[in-house]
C-alpha cells in the first residue's frame, strides 16, 4: 500500500522489540466487544487509476461555472486567480505544514500572516486583522460575540439586509450562548429602520448589502456609539473594497468577511476564508491568531504568533472564543493573489467588475418586463422579474445559463419576494456572456 | 559517537556566525515584506481596461489610496518560495506532534479537489447542476458512518473545534426538547482546550475529572460528580495520554444511565480507524478531524474539516443544510423545516468545506476498508516501538502499552537545567519539529509523541537515536540546549516583547527596523 | 506596622487602617513567567472574597486574580497596566494590583501569615 513505508518484515521486527506477539495484544485495553471481526463493510484499497476515474465521475456530474455564461454571487464570487497562486500554495513547505506554534521553524507562513494581516487592515480601513476565520458568516458571529463582550450589553441588532446564512449562524450561536439577536426584516431598495438602545451591543450590517447596495454608514455609526454600542460592517465581496470607500473611514467597529473571492475557487461552498478586523483599543477581545513582529536572540526581525493567551489551548472556558484554526492555506492564497494585483492591479480589477455589472445592468433592463431594483452596486444586483423567479432560474439553466440566485431560496414564504433574482458578474463574464443571458432571458419570459 | 561531539565542539561558534554581505546564507535567502519591495504602479497582473460606464456606486467610491504595494510576477514568485523555504513541512521531515496526526499528505488528492467539476461549482447552483457534488458528500457521509458505526453525519462544520460546537449543540437541544435542560458538563482534566471552551461556548459550566494512577478518567471520580444535572461528558478515546480508555463501557453505562450523553473527541480516531467503531463504545457524539486521521493538509494552520458523527437520538438536530433524496437525485434542505425541523440551525455559509471532503474521500478510497484497518495498526505499532527505544531515557508518565501516541514527562530531565522546552529547541537543530510540548496538563513538563502510520522504520530510529543522545547530553550541557536552536533562519524569538507590544501589521511611517538597537 | 497575609492562590494583602494593597506573590509570577498584560477593575467596583477581581496574562498562561477579601476598589496601580515588567520586577511592591477599602476590618485573621505561606509554598514542589 503505497502510503505505509512498514515492511511485514519491520514488522515483525518491531513486534520483537516491543515484546508482544501480535499486533492485536496492542489493543489489549479495547473491550472485547467492541472488537471488530474482520473488517469494516466498505470497498477495499484501490489505486491512483481506480479512484481517479470514480471521482472524476462524480466531478462530470456537476456543471463547472466556467462552461457556461455565469452569473452567481450571494456571497461567494468567481474571479479569476492568476497561475502563480495555486502553484505557490501547492509548495509543500505550505501545503503540508503545521501551525507555527515554533516559531524558528515557521517563519515563512508567520511572515505571511503578517503581510495578510497588514492587507485586510488596509482594505478595510481598520487597525488591526486577525490571521483569518473559518468563513465570513462565523466571523460574523464572532464579531456579535465579541461586542457582547466589550459592550457588556447581550441584545444584536441585523441589518435585514445582511445574507441571510449569516443572519442564521448568529442566531444559532445566540441560541446557545444565551445571547439576543433581533435581524429586521429584508427589505431589498430600502434602508433598514435600526432601533437602538442602551442594550444594544451592536448593529450588523452588510456593505455591499445583499442585495448589492451600497449606503454609507456613518451616520448610523454616530447613532451606535452615541448609544454605546458598536458598529459591526459585514464584506462578502472583498473585490468591492477596491472600488469602494472602506468601513473604517465610516465609523464601523468591527469588520467580519468573506476572502473567498481572492485567491481561492468556488470550491461548492469551503473552503473559505473568515476575515476580521477591529480597533487598536479591542485587540485583547479578538477571537482567532494573531501573528506578531518581534525579534530573535541575535536581535533580527522575525514573527510569532502572539496574545495567545485569549486563546483556547492557554485561557480553555474563559477563552475569546473556542477556535483553534484559522483558514491558512486560504489566507495564503488570499495574500499571494492581493501581492500580484498590488495597488493599480486591484484598483483595475474592481473598476472592470464594475463597468461589467453596468453593461449587465443596462442590457438586462432591455428585456421586457425586467427592472432593477438597485439604486447602487458593485458587481451585484436584484432584478425584479414580472414572475417568479425560481422556475426562471431552472430554464435559463436548460438554455445553459447560469442565471442568478432567486431570491425565494433564502425567503421561502416570502411572497413580495419570489419575483426578485439576485445577480453577480465579474471580470470573468464576457460580453457574449451578457448577450447569452438577455436572449434567453428574454426567451423564458416569453 | 566522539567524531560528532568533537565536531560539534569544534564548529559550535565557527560556520554559523560567518557573516556574509546579504545577510543570506546558502540557501538560505532573507527576504522583506512585500510592502518593503513596492514599485507604486507596479502590477504583477495583466487585466483589460474597464469599458466605459456610467458610475453606479453611489457616491461611495474609494477616495484615499489603499496602500498596497505594486510587484510584478518574478518578484512575487521569489518572495514567497523564498518565505517557503524557511518552513519545515511533513514533505520536508517528521512531526512527532502528539494529537495532531501529521501523516503524509497525498498528492492525489490535491489534483481531485481541483477537477473542475469540485473546485469552480458555485454552492448555489441550481440543484440539477450539482448532483455530483451531493452524491460526493453522501458517498463521503456513507463512508463515516460506516467506521464510526453511527447513523448520521453533520457535515457542514468547518474545524474540529467547529465539529465540538455542534455536537455539544445537538446535545443541549436534545435535552432541551426532552424538558430536561442541565447545566454541568464533565471534562477530564487531561482535555484538550477546545473542550471546555466549546462548553463555555453553549452555556455550560464545566466540572473537571480527576485522572487515575493509570492515566485513565477515574471511574468512581466520575461516579460522583454525575447527576441529574449533567447534560454531558466530554471524553477523548484514545485519551491525550495515548491510553485507550479500558472502562469505556463502564463510563458510557454511567453516563447514560444518569440521563447525560456521551460526547467523544475524535482527535485521536487514527488509533483505532477500521478496527473500532465509537458506536460499540456506547458513544453517542463524536467529532472527527479530517485533516488529523484523514490526510488533509494542514496548510500552515489550516483549513480543516470537523464532521459530527451522531446517534439515533442527536440525529434530529444536526445542522442545515441536509442531503435528502428526491426525485430525479438528490436535494438540499437548507431550512429549519420539513426533515430537518429540530435542526438546530445553520453553523456555517454555505454547505461545508467541499474541498476537504474531496481529498479525504480520495483518501479513504485509495486505502480501503483494510488499508484504513492497518493504519490505524502501523500508527499503534509505531507508537510502542517509540515508546520502548525511548522508555530507557526518557521518563514514561504511564507504564505499560500506548495507542498511537506515548506520553513522557520531564522527570528525566530532573536537577540539569533543562526544561521540556529547551529540550525540544534542541531538538530543532537536529532537523526534527519537535513533539507536542506541555500538554496533557496532568503531568509535568509533557512530551506526547506520536509518529504515525507514515514514518518508516528508518526515521523513527533516526529520532529515537537523536532524542537518546540528547537526553544523555541534557545532563551536562545545560548551556548548548539554552541556546537552542542555533541553525535555523532565526534563532529563539521574543513573545514576551510582542504580547507585551503588540505589533500586528506593517507601518510605512514607524520606521519598523529590522533588528532592535 | 501593616499586617501582611497571603492566599492559597498565591495573592498578599497588606492592611493598613481600613484599607489594604492586594496583589500577587513572587511565586505566582514566577510560575506565570514573563507577564505580558493587566486587566484591572475600575475604582469604585466592588468586589467579593474568593471572586475575580483583576486578571493577569503571561505569554503561556492567563489567570485570574481573586480578592482575598471583600471590599470596594479605591485605587489600582496604572503603572503595572503600562509597563507589565513591574509584577515580575517587585510583586510585593511595585508590581501591586488595587487597593480595597476593607467591608470587613477582621476579614485578613482567616488568611495565612508569611510562615504558613511559606510552608504551603514549599508543599507545592
Amino acid at each position: 500500500m503505497r502510503y505505509l513505508p512498514l515492511t511485514s518484515n519491520d514488522r515483525q521486527q518491531m513486534l520483537a522489540a516491543i515484546g508482544v506477539k501480535s499486533i492485536d495484544d496492542l489493543f489489549a485495553d479495547v473491550p472485547r466487544s467492541a472488537h471488530l471481526d474482520g473488517l469494516v463493510d466498505l470497498p477495499l484499497a484501490q489505486g491512483e487509476l481506480e479512484v481517479e476515474r470514480a471521482l472524476s465521475q462524480m466531478a462530470a456530474k456537476n456543471v463547472a461555472a466556467g462552461s457556461v455564461p455565469f452569473f452567481i454571487g450571494g456571497g461567494a464570487y468567481r474571479h479569476h486567480v492568476p497561475a502563480a497562486v495555486d502553484h505557490l500554495i501547492q509548495r509543500g513547505e505550505f501545503l503540508t505544514s503545521y501551525t507555527p506554534y515554533q516559531p524558528e521553524l515557521a517563519q515563512g507562513t508567520l511572515q505571511s500572516l503578517f503581510e495578510f494581516q497588514t492587507q485586510v487592515a488596509l482594505l478595510t480601513g481598520m487597525e488591526v486583522a486577525n490571521a483569518s476565520l473559518y468563513d465570513g458568516a462565523t466571523a460574523c458571529a464572532e464579531a456579535v460575540a465579541m461586542a457582547h463582550r466589550i459592550t457588556r450589553r447581550s441584545k444584536a441588532v441585523l441589518s435585514g439586509a445582511l445574507h441571510p446564512h449569516y443572519r442564521e449562524v448568529c442566531e444559532t450561536y445566540a441560541q446557545f450562548s444565551g445571547f439576543q439577536v433581533e435581524a429586521l426584516k429584508p427589505t431589498p431598495g430600502l434602508a433598514d429602520p435600526i432601533d437602538i438602545d442602551n442594550e444594544t451591543s451592536c448593529v450588523v450590517v452588510q456593505y455591499p448589502d445583499f442585495f448589492g447596495e451600497l449606503r454609507d454608514c456613518s451616520a448610523l455609526a454616530a447613532r451606535c456609539h452615541q448609544a454605546g454600542a458598536l458598529l459591526v460592517v459585514v464584506v462578502t465581496e472583498i473585490v468591492s473594497l477596491g472600488a469602494a470607500k472602506p468601513p473604517g473611514e465610516m465609523g464601523a467597529d468591527i469588520v467580519a468577511g468573506e476572502g473567498q473571492g481572492l485567491g481561492n475557487a468556488l470550491n461548492f461552498g469551503g473552503p473559505y476564508l473568515g476575515l476580521f478586523a477591529a480597533r487598536q483599543q479591542h485587540v485583547r477581545q479578538m477571537p482567532g491568531r494573531l501573528a506578531g513582529q518581534t525579534v530573535d536572540a541575535d536581535g533580527r526581525r522575525g514573527w510569532v504568533l502572539t496574545l495567545s493567551a485569549r486563546e483556547q489551548h492557554i485561557r480553555r472556558e474563559k477563552a475569546t472564543s473556542n477556535i483553534c484554526t484559522n483558514s491558512g492555506l486560504c489566507a495564503l492564497a488570499f495574500t499571494i493573489h492581493l501581492a500580484l494585483l498590488g495597488e493599480a492591479g486591484l484598483t483595475r480589477l474592481a473598476q472592470l467588475n464594475h463597468a461589467i455589472a453596468c453593461n449587465l445592468s443596462d442590457r438586462l433592463e432591455t428585456v421586457p418586463g425586467v427592472s432593477i431594483v438597485n439604486s447602487s452596486f458593485f458587481n451585484e444586483f436584484a432584478v425584479r422579474l414580472p414572475k417568479p423567479a425560481a422556475p426562471v432560474v431552472e430554464e435559463l439553466a436548460e438554455f445553459g445559463v447560469l442565471g442568478g440566485v432567486p431570491l425565494s431560496r433564502f425567503y421561502p414564504g416570502r411572497d413580495d419576494l419570489t419575483n426578485l433574482l439576485l445577480v453577480a458578474a465579474t471580470e470573468t463574464v464576457t460580453a457574449d456572456d451578457i448577450d447569452l443571458f438577455a436572449h434567453a432571458l428574454g426567451e423564458v419570459l416569453r | 559517537m566522539t567524531g560528532w561531539s568533537q565536531a560539534l565542539a569544534a564548529h559550535s561558534e565557527a560556520a554559523s556566525d560567518m557573516p556574509t554581505f546579504t545577510g543570506n546564507r546558502g540557501l538560505q535567502i532573507e527576504e522583506k515584506l512585500i510592502f518593503e519591495q513596492d514599485s507604486p504602479g507596479h502590477c504583477g497582473v495583466d487585466l483589460p481596461d474597464p469599458p466605459a460606464h456610467r458610475s453606479r456606486l453611489g457616491g461611495l467610491e474609494r477616495k484615499a489610496p489603499i496602500g498596497l504595494p505594486g510587484l510584478s510576477e518574478p518578484q512575487i514568485v521569489r518572495h514567497f518560495t523564498r518565505l517557503s523555504q524557511k518552513n519545515y513541512a511533513i514533505d520536508s521531515g517528521f512531526y512527532p506532534l502528539g494529537s495532531c496526526t501529521m501523516k503524509h499528505n497525498p498528492r492525489l488528492n490535491e489534483k481531485l479537489a481541483r477537477l473542475p467539476g469540485f473546485a469552480d461549482v458555485h454552492p448555489l447552483q441550481p440543484e440539477a447542476t450539482i448532483q455530483g457534488a451531493l452524491e460526493l458528500v453522501e458517498t463521503l457521509a456513507h463512508w463515516l458512518r460506516t467506521l464510526t458505526g453511527m447513523p448520521a453525519v453533520a457535515l457542514s462544520p468547518a474545524a474540529g473545534a467547529h465539529g465540538e460546537l455542534c455536537g455539544m449543540m445537538a446535545i443541549r437541544a436534545a435535552l432541551t426538547a426532552r424538558g430536561d435542560p442541565r447545566q454541568r458538563i464533565l471534562v477530564p482534566e487531561s482535555a484538550h482546550g477546545t473542550n471546555p471552551a466549546t462548553a463555555a461556548t453553549c452555556g455550560y459550566a464545566i466540572d473537571p475529572i480527576a485522572a487515575n494512577p493509570r492515566g485513565r478518567v477515574d471511574l468512581a471520580a466520575l461516579k460522583a460528580k454525575l447527576g441529574s444535572d449533567v447534560a454531558a461528558l466530554m471524553l477523548t478515546n484514545p485519551n491525550t495520554c495515548g491510553l485507550f480508555e479500558d472502562e469505556i463501557l463502564e463510563i458510557a453505562a454511567a453516563v447514560h444511565a444518569a440521563g447525560a450523553f456521551f460526547y467523544c473527541d475524535g482527535a485521536n480516531f487514527n488509533a483505532i480507524v477500521g478496527r473500532v467503531r465509537p458506536a460499540d463504545l456506547g458513544i453517542d457524539a463524536l467529532h472527527l478531524n479530517l485533516h488529523k486521521t484523514f490526510s488533509t493538509p494542514h496548510g500552515g494552520g489550516g483549513p480543516g474539516s470537523g464532521p459530527v458523527a451522531l446517534a439515533a437520538s442527536l440525529a434530529p438536530y444536526a445542522p442545515v443544510p441536509w442531503i435528502v433524496h428526491a426525485e430525479g437525485g438528490r436535494a438540499l434542505v437548507e431550512h429549519v423545516e420539513g426533515p430537518a425541523a429540530n435542526s438546530i440551525g445553520r453553523l456555517k455559509g454555505f454547505h461545508g468545506q467541499m474541498g476537504m471532503f474531496v481529498r479525504t474521500l480520495g483518501y479513504m478510497m485509495s486505502h480501503g476498508a483494510d488499508g484504513l484497518k492497518q493504519v490505524a495498526e502501523d500508527a499503534v505499532l509505531n507508537a510502542n516501538y517509540l515508546r520502548v527505544r525511548l522508555a530507557g531515557a526518557l521518563s514514561q508518565s504511564y507504564p505499560g502499552i500506548c495507542m498511537h501516541e506515548v506520553l513522557f514527562d520531564d522527570r528525566f530531565l530532573k536537577d540539569t537545567g533543562v526544561t521540556t522546552l529547551d529540550f525540544a529547541k534542541a531538538l530543532i537543530d537536529e532537523g526534527f519539529h519537535p513533539m507536542t510540548m506541555y500538554f496533557p496538563l496532568i503531568v509535568h513538563g509533557a512530551l506526547l509523541i506520536e509518529p504515525t502510520e507514515t514514518e518508516s522504520k528508518a526515521s523513527l530510529d533516526q529520532f529515537a537515536d537523536t532524542v537518546n543522545a540528547l537526553a544523555a547530553r541534557a545532563k551536562t550541557d545545560a548551556a548548548g540546549f539554552h541556546a537552542a536552536p542555533r541553525l535555523t533562519p532565526r534563532r529563539r524569538l521574543d513573545e514576551t516583547a510582542a504580547a507585551r507590544k503588540p505589533l500586528l501589521r506593517w507601518r510605512p511611517e514607524s520606521g519598523q527596523r529590522e533588528a532592535a538597537e | 506596622m501593616p499586617t501582611l497575609r497571603f492566599t492559597k492562590d498565591h495573592e498578599w494583602i497588606r492592611q493598613d487602617g481600613d484599607t489594604a494593597v492586594i496583589g500577587i506573590t513572587d511565586y505566582a509570577q514566577q510560575q506565570l513567567g514573563d507577564i505580558v498584560y493587566v486587566e484591572l477593575p475600575a475604582v469604585g467596583t466592588r468586589v467579593e472574597a474568593g471572586k475575580e477581581a483583576a486578571v493577569v496574562e503571561s505569554a503561556k498562561a492567563a489567570s485570574e486574580v481573586y480578592a482575598p477579601v471583600s471590599g470596594e476598589v479605591v485605587a489600582v496601580n496604572d503603572a503595572i497596566a503600562g509597563d507589565p515588567a513591574k509584577v515580575n520586577a517587585d510583586p510585593m511592591g511595585e508590581g501591586w494590583f488595587l487597593t480595597v477599602k476593607l467591608a470587613d476590618p477582621n476579614a485578613l485573621d482567616g488568611l495565612m501569615d508569611e510562615t504558613a505561606y511559606a510552608a504551603f509554598v514549599a508543599e507545592q514542589g
